[in-house]
């Protein structure tokens, strides 16, 4: 007995009970303060949804060799590229988000190629390289959304009349569109997307299913099964005639793609488009949610991405209203950042714990 | 009679069950070069591992025998301490640190100081070096080796016999070394580099240190040592003086009489149809990095196993990884009449042929994934098989994980595989099954070459038996071209028709596995001028 229960304890993980029994601890705590239960659920669902595809992104460097993808923000403002391009078109609703989503990806597989060549050339240090090619691409793009052409009055200043403004409202553009979205004809109110008085965002869930479903598909593909084995064994990979420079480029093109999907699937949930400075950090929280879903920087699955979302997101959603309570103040964007870069930290001070030497 | 430096009795060592040391003795006198010789493998360096209380030595359960030094009995338990009783070692990889002077590297971490005004109050990791004693204590240590070379200057860019000589120049600075220790020091070195070194060994055998000299060359030997012990298989086989030894008695007792023929009779039927080349190289060079291969020409027989034998360092092993395209390489190599592109894995495995690395877990397998994976993944990758072809999508053709689950299915019972089925993660095997999944994987490609590196390295003996028989069995049965390098001549001889002996790059001759031991020993050591023997 104790071992069947050892063995259950170590296929799932360690930090993964924990988290998990944290979390049960705060629900039944939030249950007990009498803090409004339904709203938690739905935030619960909403936050994996919108965040989902961001942290899908880290499967397809990771799985190409290249680690935990820091250099996401560069796919970010690719994103946010092809919807500011979409609202400047006057497009609104369907048609700017799949305007945005083409221009978007289409901006993320060119920059991702030359962040792969990038990478190509600096291996064995791609997180430390990409988190500073991040961090200064962002920079320089202050000087891009200031001097950028663009003119719609939605997004630029309003008294100057020049440069686009810090946070853009995508209302009337395209806000909320996957979270209402209701597909086949069902309603909102009707029993199978309302449980127990929860609204369940079926369209974005259903949306961020079908990109892990392709991207399911695609790693049991050829170019999938390559892009794997030049990731987990690089000199195995070139003995087999793998390209392993071209598999690693595959996987941060792919990476940075996803970037720019999930950043505009997260701004039409979050309701803003947000420039500047703010894509310079979105990276840490993608990266602590797959390392809690059971990934580390060689090994990641779908299964890491959407357990480790899904117990990161639900964390914050949950422990804040209740740490607000019992503290009393609001802690909430500290304990995130404690939360997320202790994640981190602890996941890569266990780098290679695994692995036989 | 000189007095006795180093005495080791009866020294038994045996790693996981293995013995690969049976109760050596070994006696240095002051002033004496004694030479230890003997194939790769032997237990020259786990003898030394001993000498020196290797952290390998005590990890592994530690050894019987005692160590006498000095007269007095010790028990070395760290290379710290064996340096502190005067032991000293010259390594065959170059210890040095390469943006340092010269002078620097020799006295590091034994720097002469003084005390100064910091010092006196932070105490003594803050004292001055003192340069002018560092320098002059360099320069002594140069002067004795014979070279002039100013000893400000810095390591790197240096020529690699300087950087041998340093090495050597840093042992003799300590002033207490009584015994040194070469590993293979002539092995890096040019003839006449070569030359000043043992002219140098001579001189500190004379000023009182007792020499105790690894190597493979023979001749070497003869000239410098004052006695030669061999070692084969863990044994001193000989020992001797070196005014009775010959090159040819010390290359019988290296390689001495292990040929265990695996099958004979079958054999000579196939000798006789050994009609067409099927490959054809024509000055390779190798650049692979210890193992280069500098101008190699050799022919392969249709039908036939080749083994590649020599000894390390000597480039055999670079030259199916040149081949095959792992590391660069010019040259010519023809399969058939068709040319292979050199430098391009991918081209070399499409024309047909297949690579089993020495690296069995490096480069070999894919660890962590599965059996089945492991085995399909190159025929995939190169010939597009195990894929259901999608229409227009070429790009996105799916896995056919039930064609593979059949091979590997297949595999697994032909070969005898030992796992609990085509899903386990290949980590699991043990060393064996691993070389049967590689095998398995080469055979999904159907090679019309396979070349095998080191086939038995890591695999315990019952194991090694079945690796080869399988090697033969596909060889026989299936008419697959066979090239097998390996370390151990008892294992080429065993199952291969002709076997290559490569010295320093270069084919040194053929001969067949019945040979004698003195043909083998003598080509090994270079000793014969490519011509073939039969």
């Amino acid at each position: 007995m104790d071992n069947r229960l050892k063995e259950f304890v170590e296929n799932i993980g360690y930090a993964r009970i924990i988290i998990g029994l944290f979390l049960i601890v705060l629900l039944v705590s939030a249950f007990l303060l009498k803090l409004p239960m339904s709203n938690l659920f739905e935030g619960i669902l909403v936050r994996t949804g919108m965040n989902g595809i961001l942290v899908l992104a880290m499967v397809p460097s990771i799985q190409s060799g290249t680690g935990l993808n820091f250099g996401l923000p560069i796919g970010i403002i690719c994103g946010l590229i092809g919807t500011i391009i979409s609202i400047e078109m006057n497009l609104v609703n369907w048609n700017a988000f799949i305007v945005s989503l083409i221009i978007g990806s289409l901006l993320g597989a060119i920059s991702g190629y030359l962040y792969g060549i990038l990478l190509n050339k600096v291996k064995g240090q791609e997180m430390l390289v990409g988190t500073y090619a991040a961090f200064s691409i962002v920079s320089g793009m202050c000087m891009f959304w200031l001097l950028a052409p663009f003119y719609s009055p939605k997004m630029i200043w309003p008294y100057g009349g020049k440069g686009l403004r810090v946070t853009i409202s995508l209302e009337n553009v395209f806000d909320k569109i996957l979270n209402n979205w209701v597909p086949f004809g069902m309603s909102l109110d009707k029993f199978p997307f309302r449980i127990l008085g929860v609204n369940i965002p079926i369209g974005l869930l259903l949306f961020f299913g079908i990109f892990c479903f392709i991207f399911w598909i695609f790693s049991r593909s050829k170019t999938g099964i390559t892009m794997h084995a030049a990731g987990s064994n690089p000199k195995f990979a070139e003995s087999s005639g793998i390209n392993v420079d071209k598999a690693r480029i595959i996987g941060t093109v792919l990476s940075t793609m996803l970037g720019a999907i999930g950043i505009i699937v997260y701004a039409q949930s979050y309701g803003f488009l947000q420039l500047y400075t703010a894509p310079q950090f979105m990276a840490f929280p993608a990266v602590a949610s797959i390392l809690i879903g059971g990934a580390s920087i060689k090994t990641a699955s779908i299964m890491h991405v959407i357990i480790g979302t899904f117990l990161f997101q639900s964390l914050l959603v949950v422990a804040l209203p209740v740490a607000n309570v019992v503290l009393e103040g609001s802690l909430s964007e500290v304990v995130r950042i404690i939360i997320s870069n202790g994640i981190i930290l602890y996941a890569l001070t266990r780098i290679g714990g695994g692995e036989e030497h | 009679m000189a007095r006795v430096i180093l005495d080791m009795k009866n020294i038994d060592k045996e790693y996981f069950g293995n013995k690969v040391l049976k109760g050596v003795d070994i006696t240095v006198h002051e002033g004496e070069i004694h030479a230890l010789v003997g194939e790769n493998g032997a237990g020259k360096s786990t003898l030394m591992n001993v000498l020196f209380g290797m952290p390998v030595i005590h990890n592994t359960g530690g050894f019987k025998g005692e160590v006498i030094f000095e007269g007095e009995k010790v028990n070395v338990s760290s290379p710290n301490q064996a340096m502190e009783l005067g032991i000293g070692m010259v390594h065959q990889e170059f210890m040095l640190l390469p943006g340092f002077s010269i002078m620097e590297n020799i006295k590091l971490n034994r720097e002469p100081t003084y005390h100064n005004l910091i010092s006196r109050i932070f105490g003594e990791k803050m004292k001055s070096l003192d340069i002018k004693t560092m320098r002059s204590d360099s320069r002594k240590a140069l002067d004795k080796l014979g070279i002039d070379i100013d000893e400000m200057l810095p390591v790197a860019g240096l020529p690699v016999g300087y950087m041998q000589f340093i090495e050597i120049a840093r042992e003799i600075d300590k002033t207490n070394i009584k015994l040194l220790v070469f590993d293979e020091p002539t092995a890096v070195l040019s003839e006449i580099e070569a030359e000043r070194l043992l002219k140098a060994i001579k001189e500190l055998a004379d000023s009182g240190i007792a020499i105790l000299f690894i190597t493979h060359r023979l001749d070497e030997v003869i000239s410098i040592a004052d006695n030669i012990t061999v070692l084969r298989d863990g044994e001193v086989v000989g020992r001797l003086p070196s005014e009775e030894a010959t090159v040819e008695k010390l290359a019988q007792l290296m390689v001495g009489r292990k040929v265990d023929r695996v099958k004979k009779e079958e054999k000579n039927i196939q000798r006789n149809n050994n009609g067409d080349k099927i490959l054809r190289i024509k000055n390779l060079k190798v650049d692979m990095p210890g193992e280069e291969v500098k101008g190699l020409s050799l022919d392969v027989y249709e039908g036939e196993i080749l083994g590649i034998g020599g000894l390390a360092g000597h480039g055999k092993i670079g030259i199916a990884n040149g081949i095959i395209g792992l590391y660069s390489s010019q040259g010519e190599v023809y399969l058939k009449d068709k040319k292979i592109p050199l430098n391009s894995p991918k081209e070399a495995l499409s024309m047909g042929l297949a690579f089993l690395s020495e690296d069995r877990r490096g480069v070999g397998l894919l660890l962590d994934e599965s059996i089945e994976l492991n085995m399909a993944v190159t025929a995939l990758q190169v010939q597009n098989k195990f894929l259901r072809k999608m229409p227009l999508l070429t790009f996105m053709n799916l896995l056919d994980r039930k064609a593979i689950r059949e091979f590997a299915q297949r595999m697994i019972k032909e070969l005898d595989i030992r796992c609990t089925g085509p899903d386990q993660l290949v980590r699991r095997l043990s060393g064996g099954n691993q070389q049967k999944v590689c095998i398995a994987r080469a055979l999904a490609l159907e090679p019309k070459i396979l070349f095998v590196s080191e086939p038995t390295r890591g695999i315990d003996i019952g194991a090694k038996k079945i690796v080869l028989d399988l090697l033969l069995t596909l060889n026989r049965e299936m008419g697959m071209t066979i090239i097998m390098t390996s370390s151990e001549l008892g294992e080429l001889r065993s199952i291969c028709d002709r076997i290559a002996i490569i010295y320093r790059g270069k084919l040194e001759g053929i001969l067949p596995p019945d040979a004698s031991d003195v043909d083998y020993g003598l080509m090994m050591a270079g000793g014969y001028k490519g011509k073939e023997v039969s």
